[in-house]
């Protein structure tokens, strides 16, 4: 599965007042194209509460996840700009502009995925334009890019 | 030389972190083989690498093991990881 395949739901211009409606965001993502149930968007919102906000690998960046469950149908990524940043309350990577959500199967199968999407997030100049976007097309465009590089 | 990455699951942030380490690695010139991990089973996993790479927030959680814990702030840098790394490959 190519990225742009498991990615089946892009939105931007998305409002939040706080990590958890922001985290909400990207599981409303995952429900609405059959990724997941309503649990994982919650699972996923405790995982910040156990483990702190380490979710926010890079500046502006959030990679909310779980561990994969029975709140996983399937594997699949959502996709969230905000307009106005959120503090997530990490130490160097505040504040978040964008959510990826991520569901898993297992630890294996979305290998080639998350392979895809670190290259396309690695250039700091498209990480920039990423977080910037402002249209799902402009997202999909920048994302085609980067794979046919 | 082994190298664990670290997340809250092992699905997310610990592959990313793997990948860009090897990446890392090749840009150093230097090899090791890199395993990804959750928290849960990383107090275990530490005991078998030579050094483990994670979050600032799990460093935290993870306390003292015997191997060289560094933290790493971007997941996404291969930059800050290979001077981090530097040192110790």
């Amino acid at each position: 599965m190519d990225l742009l395949d498991a990615l089946k739901s892009i939105e931007t211009g998305q409002h939040a007042t706080n990590w958890r409606e922001a985290i909400r965001l990207a599981g409303k993502g995952l429900v609405e194209s059959g990724a997941t149930t309503d649990e994982y968007t919650d699972e996923m919102i405790e995982a910040v509460e156990q483990n702190g906000p380490y979710i926010v690998i890079a500046p502006g960046l959030a990679l909310a996840h779980s561990r994969p469950s029975p709140a996983v149908l399937r594997a699949g990524l959502s996709w969230v700009g905000l307009t106005e940043p959120v503090e997530f309350g990490h130490a160097t990577n505040d504040p978040v502009r964008l959510i990826i959500g991520l569901a898993a199967l297992d630890h294996d199968a979305h290998l080639e995925v998350m392979s895809t999407l670190a290259l396309a997030l690695s250039d700091e100049t498209r990480f920039e334009r990423l977080l910037g976007a402002t249209s799902p097309g402009e997202v999909r465009a920048l994302l085609a890019e980067s794979a046919g590089n | 030389m082994k190298i664990l990455t670290v997340c809250g699951m092992g699905i997310g942030t610990s592959i990313l972190l793997k990948m860009n380490t090897e990446k890392a690695l090749k840009a150093l010139g230097a090899s090791a083989d890199v395993e990804a991990s959750d928290i849960g089973s990383a107090r275990g996993a530490a005991r078998t690498v030579d050094i483990v790479l994670i979050s600032h927030d799990l460093a935290e959680q993870l306390g003292d093991v015997p191997a060289k814990v560094i933290e790493i702030q971007n997941f996404l840098s291969v930059d800050e990881i290979s001077q981090k790394l530097a040192p110790e490959v």
